[in-house]
C-alpha cells in the first residue's frame, strides 16, 4: 500500500474553512437584509435562497457550471480578467459555499427574529443607527443561533460532494476533497483507502457536534460572558 | 413649548385619535388595557407611524404627516422605560447605562455613569448583570440608561408593572425624586388609578382611543366628566337618576332621593359615590332629619389588609340573590367599632361627595 496521500484533508479543511467564512457572512447580510422586509417578491427572494437545500448538489453543480464556464456570463466576465475557476481550488469553495448557505441564512434568520424587539427599539430611543443597533444588540444577541449556524454550514461543506465534483472536478492535490477521494478509492475498488478517509470523516464530524453542543450551550444568555466592545 | 400631540392612527378594533399639550411635567395616562396607551407612546417615540397628524416638541417638529416628516426615533431624544425593563442582557450595568453615551470620551463617560448609578440608587451594581439584579434594580438601571442621554422627553409604559408591592412603592418614589429634578413633559402610562393620580401631575384618561377626560386630576376624580371617565376612575357606585328639582334627584337604581351639591349645565342622568366617601351614622337617632341618611343591610364584605369593602343593600335586608346597591370601603378601626350594631346601619351619601353626569 502507498503511503497515504492526505491532500484531501487539508483541501477539505481549507474549503470548509473559507467556505464557511463566505456563507457566514452571505448568510447574515442576507439574514439581516430580508428580515425588514415583506412581501410576495419576497417569497420569490426566499426561493432562489433556499433553492440549493433542495435541488440535487448535482444540479446546483451543474448551473454552477453554466454560469462560471467558458460561455457563462461569470466565467467570460473573469476570462477578461484572466481568470478560469472551473476545475480549480476556488470552484470547491465557491461550491461548498452556495450549498451551505441555504443553512446558515436559515439559521440566522431565525437567530435574529428570536431577539427580542423592546431590545431594538430601546437601541433606537437611546440613539443609535441601524448599523449599530444590528452589531451591538441584535448580532451578540443571536450569536448562538448564527454561530449554530456557522458550524452546520462547515459541516455541510465538509460533506460536499455533487456540485464540488460538477464544478471543480477529482484533481489529486487540488480539488479531491475528501468525499472525492472516498468515492474514486471506492471506484479504484481500494477499500482500505475509502475506510481511511471515511473514519477521518467521522472523527471530524464528532468533533463538530461537539463544539456545537458546547457553543450552544455556554452561549445561552446569562451563562455566557458576552462579547464586549 | 412642551410636547403638543395631535395624531390619528388606526389600530385593529378602533383608531387612536388624540390631540393634547403636554405641560413640561408629569402627565400621568390612565386607561384599560388595549385601550391605545403604549400606541400613543410608541408613535411620540417614534417606534411607530401614525396615519395623520403631527407631533412638536419644544416647537420642534417631530411628525407630520402632510409634510412627510418622521424623525427616526434615535434623533427625538426620547427617555423611554419599557414594561419589562428591555436592559441589554449582553452587557454590564454600567454598559446599559453608557449605550447612549458613546459619543463621550471615555473618562466623562465614566463619570456620567458613576453620577447617574448614584442618582437612581444602583451604585456598586455597575459590573453585575442584568440578570443578577431584582426587578426594582432592573427598573432603576433603565432608568439611569434613558437619563443618560439627557432626554428632551420622559416615556414612561406602565414602569411599574412588572414590580411586586414592595419594589413598587420604592420605585415610584425614585420617580417621583426623578420627576421633581425634571422639568421636562413626562407621560406616564399606566392602567392602575392610584399609580395615575400619585405620579401624574395632570391626568389623561384613554378609553378605547380617544381621550375621555384631561386635566387636573383631582378636578377628574372630583367630578368626573362622564359615565366613562367616573368608571375609568374606579368609581364603584352609579346609579341613574332623574331630576326632580334644583338640588335634588332621584336615584332610580337605589330607590331613594338625593340631596346634591354639584349643578350640572344639563340634567343628569346619572350619580356616583366614590367607595371611601360613604360614611356611617353613629346611630339611627342621630341620622333622623340629616341629609341623604339610608337604612342598609349588609350583604357580603371583603377584606384587605387595613381596608374592608362592605357590600350594602339599602331599605330592606338582603334577599337570597345577594343582591346589593352600594360599595362602601372603610379602615378597619372604624369598622370595628360598629360591626356588632344591629341592623339596620345607616349610611350617610354627602351631598358634596356625590357627582353627577349627563348622558
Amino acid at each position: 500500500m502507498a503511503p497515504t496521500d492526505w491532500s484531501p484533508l487539508w483541501i477539505s479543511l481549507a474549503t470548509s474553512v473559507v467556505a464557511t467564512a463566505i456563507t457566514l457572512a452571505a448568510g447574515l447580510a442576507a439574514a439581516a437584509w430580508r428580515e425588514r422586509r415583506a412581501g410576495p417578491a419576497m417569497a420569490l427572494v426566499d426561493g432562489i435562497f433556499l433553492l440549493p437545500l433542495v435541488l440535487p448538489p448535482t444540479v446546483v453543480g451543474f448551473f454552477l457550471l453554466l454560469l462560471f464556464g467558458r460561455n457563462g456570463p461569470l466565467g467570460k466576465l473573469l476570462l477578461l480578467a484572466g481568470a478560469s475557476v472551473v476545475f480549480s481550488w476556488p470552484a470547491t469553495v465557491i461550491a461548498a459555499a452556495v450549498v451551505a448557505f441555504p443553512l446558515m441564512y436559515l439559521t440566522a434568520r431565525a437567530a435574529l427574529e428570536q431577539v427580542d424587539t423592546h431590545f431594538l427599539e430601546a437601541a433606537r430611543t437611546l440613539g443609535a443607527s441601524e448599523w449599530r443597533v444590528f452589531r451591538e444588540v441584535a448580532l451578540p444577541l443571536a450569536w448562538p443561533g448564527v454561530l449554530a449556524g456557522a458550524i452546520l454550514s462547515f459541516a455541510r461543506a465538509l460533506g460536499e460532494f455533487g456540485a464540488t465534483l460538477m464544478l471543480a472536478g477529482n484533481i489529486p492535490g487540488k480539488t479531491a476533497t475528501i468525499p472525492i477521494a472516498i468515492y474514486f478509492a471506492v471506484e479504484a475498488d481500494d477499500i482500505p483507502r475509502a475506510l481511511e478517509w471515511c473514519f477521518m470523516d467521522v472523527t471530524i464530524s464528532m468533533a463538530l457536534l461537539g463544539g456545537l453542543y458546547y457553543w450552544t450551550r455556554a452561549m445561552r444568555p446569562g451563562h455566557a460572558r458576552w462579547t464586549r466592545r | 413649548m412642551p410636547l403638543e400631540v395631535q395624531i390619528v392612527k388606526r389600530l385593529r378594533d378602533f383608531a387612536l385619535d388624540v390631540s393634547f399639550v403636554a405641560p413640561d411635567a408629569p402627565l400621568g395616562v390612565l386607561g384599560p388595557s388595549g385601550a391605545g396607551k403604549t400606541m400613543l407612546l410608541r408613535s411620540i417615540a417614534g417606534l411607530e407611524r401614525p396615519d395623520r397628524g403631527r407631533i412638536t416638541l419644544e416647537g420642534k417638529v417631530l411628525f407630520d404627516a402632510e409634510r412627510h416628516i418622521q424623525i427616526p426615533a434615535r434623533r427625538r431624544r426620547a427617555g423611554m422605560l419599557f414594561q419589562h425593563y428591555a436592559l441589554f442582557p449582553h452587557r454590564t450595568v454600567a454598559e446599559n447605562i453608557a449605550f447612549g453615551l458613546s459619543h463621550l470620551p471615555r473618562e466623562e463617560r465614566a463619570n456620567r455613569i458613576s453620577e447617574l448609578a448614584g442618582r437612581t440608587h444602583v451604585a456598586g451594581l455597575e459590573r453585575s448583570y442584568p440578570k443578577e439584579l431584582s426587578g426594582g434594580e432592573q427598573q432603576r438601571v433603565a432608568l439611569a440608561r434613558a437619563l443618560a442621554i439627557e432626554p428632551a422627553m420622559l416615556l414612561l409604559d406602565e414602569p411599574l408593572a412588572a414590580l411586586d408591592a414592595h419594589l413598587r412603592s420604592q420605585m415610584e418614589a425614585q420617580l417621583q425624586e426623578t420627576f421633581a429634578a425634571y422639568r421636562r413633559p413626562v407621560l406616564l402610562v399606566t392602567h392602575n388609578i392610584e399609580e395615575a393620580y400619585r405620579l401624574g401631575g395632570e391626568l389623561l384618561v384613554l378609553s378605547r382611543g380617544h381621550i375621555a377626560a384631561f386635566g387636573d386630576k383631582e378636578q377628574i376624580f372630583r367630578r368626573p366628566p362622564s359615565l366613562e371617565v367616573a368608571r375609568l376612575t374606579g368609581c364603584k357606585n352609579i346609579s341613574r337618576v332623574r331630576s326632580i328639582s334644583a338640588g335634588t334627584v332621584e336615584a332610580l337604581d337605589w330607590g331613594c332621593r338625593l340631596h346634591v351639591a354639584q349643578e350640572t349645565p344639563r340634567p343628569p342622568a346619572f350619580a356616583g359615590i366614590r367607595a371611601h366617601h360613604i360614611d356611617f351614622a353613629e346611630s339611627s337617632s342621630a341620622a333622623a332629619g340629616e341629609d341623604n341618611v339610608f337604612p342598609c343591610w349588609l350583604v357580603r364584605s371583603s377584606e384587605t389588609p387595613f381596608r374592608i369593602t362592605l357590600y350594602l343593600r339599602l331599605h330592606q335586608p338582603p334577599g337570597p340573590s345577594g343582591e346589593y346597591h352600594l360599595q362602601a370601603e372603610v379602615f378597619k378601626e372604624k369598622w370595628q367599632r360598629f360591626r356588632d350594631r344591629p341592623f339596620p346601619w345607616h349610611v350617610r351619601l354627602s351631598p358634596d361627595s356625590i357627582f353627577l353626569v349627563p348622558e
